[in-house]
């Protein structure tokens, strides 16, 4: 049993979700609370079974590096979001058993106030855990490898010479 | 600059072919790029960045900053929106353009799609018309363009083409499993399977290798040039002739008239923003349909005080694209197999002929799916997040196949591009305003062919099938983009003439997308070559320096 494999079962037997087995450190837009936040409404989102979830495929840090660059727009709403959810949580989301995160994402997934925020971390989600590892999830390709795609092998560019024909 | 006997606004599909038929012909070129010469060196294969997908922006251009559109949804709201934003129908700004990102398809429209009005009436509503040119004068450049470009495939099973004067150049590409899979299902179903034509080498051809057959296809540049666009083929021999002056980022504001209107170049912003004048005795417009009509209607003159081309209002109008439809069928067994291109088989038996409809459209097997695309291809009712989200991509993602195709839509009038005087790009340029949506007629061809998908997804084995298929009547577009200006007889009703040449002025041609009169049941990259070599063919013949033989 590998080291992810053993935390994973570990996990599963004490019933704690991975992302409060650790501390979670700050990001480059959201800071180490609101990263625990995040990453345990992910984890909610994609969880750990026989394959990894969101949390380990580091989804939380793809979106807190997107939310610097190409999703800055949605820094408020994040920001917003991920208070509520905690709010709801009666202080950390993160600390909240996982039933109970459960239960208070499928309420903010109604609520008018807090449908486009979830709508939103559901589709960044995917993004992270379903895209290429190079944005900063998708760990190790784990989701990929959970498909049977493997990860394609690191090809030289311009170094082929396939003149001669051959038909792979 | 030096004058030339022919500048050309646009290096995709149709402004590549041009450039190397008036190269090779003696005449000297500009050709200018809005974008700029991309490699798969600098484009990484980025699954979430890129042509076909580009939720994290676009890896060919154009620049998600300062290229807005204004887009007009049905009940008239508009909206500001950025290439990599839906509703912007982007075609990748670079040299090649959508040759150079597409999955390369390589369809020759049915001698019935260059008919529509004559064979089937025109449904209420629509501007539905003739070509002005058949399938029969479009043949021998098809020829050309399937050899230049270079064709792989094998239609000979296809009993509902159009006559070929010339086999393909060269042989299909081994099948993948869902391509066997329903070959041996349409056949028990009397149906008439074949091999996709593609721009793509099944062998070296043309200098360059066959495809490797990686996952890295469509929306991407192909790694090692098997894919052909016309970055990789007339451009670099329209190079080679010394005739022709390739100019990337520049980005064309207006064409440039003297006083009696003629046209006597381009004013355009090069790679520094500085605003160059290339006079030429010749004046392509070869944007795309979106682009093209822009620029025209930017091109204001005392003569045409409403755009070029435009005195009765046609420039814009009918833009089209397609509305894919199909489904999907979920298998027992693994059916995907993870080879390139993806897209192998497809039938034409749906194209026409189909009873209470006007047309139709080919059937094919779809491209090869990243794990990200096929988060929208999970089946109706799946929880969207969660243990049973998870669950859905593990079971479906290898046993499902694909099956779509493009309807051929009956072009309307409110579908159109304007320039939008209040919004500017990051020169100053009205930016393209894109408002009105579809004939309704698309959405019953969509059902039918979603049947016809359904059912050879059964006989295949499907032990469950979904639809593909979205009924909103909104407007389609999109690397499909046509119909912008209209090819036509009567100058009152089209934009251009038989051979691509404006009514109003007869040095300024528009050849891409935007002459279809209507945009067939296939993609339409192959045709726009194809018009590309017809119309060169015509200005070879009839220029004489300063101006056309009678």
């Amino acid at each position: 049993m590998n080291r992810r494999r053993f935390l994973q079962a570990a996990a599963a037997a004490t019933g704690l979700t991975a992302a409060s087995c650790a501390v979670v450190p700050r990001g480059r837009s959201l800071n180490g609370s609101e990263m625990a936040t995040l990453e345990a409404i992910c984890e909610q989102i994609i969880p750990a079974d026989q394959d990894p979830g969101a949390a380990w495929a580091g989804v939380a840090n793809y979106i807190d590096r997107q939310l610097a660059g190409f999703y800055r727009e949605y820094r408020p709403i994040y920001r917003a979001g991920l208070a509520e959810a905690d709010r709801r949580s009666g202080g950390s989301f993160a600390h909240v058993p996982a039933k109970r995160q459960k239960e208070i994402l499928r309420q903010m997934e109604k609520d008018e106030t807090t449908k486009a925020f979830f709508t939103l971390v559901v589709s960044h989600t995917m993004q992270g855990f379903y895209g290429d590892p190079r944005h900063g999830g998708n760990r190790d390709y784990c989701s990929w490898r959970m498909l049977g795609v493997p990860p394609s092998p690191v090809r030289g560019r311009n170094q082929y010479d396939l003149t001669g024909g051959s038909r792979s | 600059m030096k004058k030339v006997d022919a500048v050309i606004v646009g290096a995709g599909a149709g402004g590549g072919v041009v450039a190397k038929e008036l190269a090779v012909n003696g005449l000297s070129v500009v050709l200018l790029e809005r974008g700029k010469w991309v490699t798969a060196n600098d484009c990484r294969k980025d699954d979430l960045r890129n042509q076909r997908n580009s939720t994290l922006g676009n890896n060919t251009g154009p620049d998600d900053e300062g290229n807005p559109r204004v887009v007009v949804d049905p009940s008239g709201n508009e909206r500001i929106v950025r290439p990599s934003q839906p509703g912007y129908m982007n075609n990748a700004a670079c040299v090649g353009s959508g040759t150079a990102t597409y999955g390369a398809m390589a369809w020759r429209f049915h001698p019935n799609d260059f008919r529509m009005k004559s064979t089937y009436g025109c449904p209420e509503g629509s501007t539905l018309e003739d070509w002005p040119v058949s399938y029969e004068d479009l043949e021998p450049f098809y020829c050309k363009a399937e050899w230049e470009i270079g064709v792989s495939g094998n239609d000979a099973g296809n009993p509902f083409k159009g006559p070929r004067t010339k086999p393909l150049p060269m042989p299909p590409l081994p099948p993948t499993r869902e391509h066997r899979i329903l070959e041996v299902a349409a056949k028990r179903l009397g149906l008439h399977p074949f091999d996709i034509p593609m721009a793509r080498n099944s062998v070296p051809y043309g200098g360059r290798p066959p495809c490797m057959r990686c996952r890295w296809c469509v929306g991407f540049i192909c790694e090692v040039n098997a894919k052909g666009g016309t970055q990789n083929t007339v451009i670099p021999t329209a190079l080679q002739t010394g005739n022709c002056e390739v100019r990337t980022r520049a980005m064309v504001k207006e064409i440039l008239l003297d006083d009696r209107g003629r046209a006597t170049g381009v004013a355009y912003f090069d790679a520094n923003d500085r605003l160059q004048k290339q006079e030429a005795e010749l004046v392509v417009v070869a944007g795309g349909a979106i682009e093209s009509a822009r620029l025209l209607l930017n091109t204001r003159h005392r003569l045409f005080p409403r755009g070029l081309g435009n005195r009765h209002d046609w420039v814009g109008r009918n833009l089209q694209g397609h509305t894919y439809v199909g489904a999907i069928g979920y298998f027992e067994e693994p059916t995907y197999d993870d080879l390139g291109p993806g897209a192998g088989i497809a039938l034409c038996d749906f194209n026409h002929g189909n009873p209470g409809l006007r047309g139709g459209g080919v059937l094919a097997n779809e491209f090869i799916r990243l794990p990200y695309q096929f988060l929208s291809r999970l089946p109706p009712g799946t929880p969207s997040w969660g243990i049973a989200h998870k669950d859905a991509m593990r079971r479906y993602y290898r046993h499902t196949i694909v099956i779509l195709g493009p309807v051929q839509e009956m072009p309307i009038f409110e579908a159109r591009v304007q320039a939008d005087q209040r919004v500017k790009d990051r020169w100053g340029i009205p930016v393209a305003r894109l408002s009105g949506g579809k004939h309704p007629h698309a959405i019953e061809i969509g059902e039918f062919l979603v049947g016809k998908a359904t059912v050879w997804l059964q006989e295949a084995g499907a032990i469950r099938t979904w639809e593909v298929i979205n009924r909103n009547l909104v407007l389609s577009g999109g690397q499909h983009q046509a119909g912008t200006c209209r090819m036509g007889n009567d100058p009152k009703t089209s934009v251009v003439n038989r051979y691509c040449q404006l009514h109003d002025v007869d040095n300024v041609f528009v050849v891409d997308g935007s002459v279809h009169v209507t945009n067939g049941g296939f993609n339409p990259a192959l045709t726009i070559m194809t018009i590309g070599y017809w119309a060169s063919d015509y200005i070879v013949r009839t220029w004489k320096g300063t101006r056309f033989r009678s």
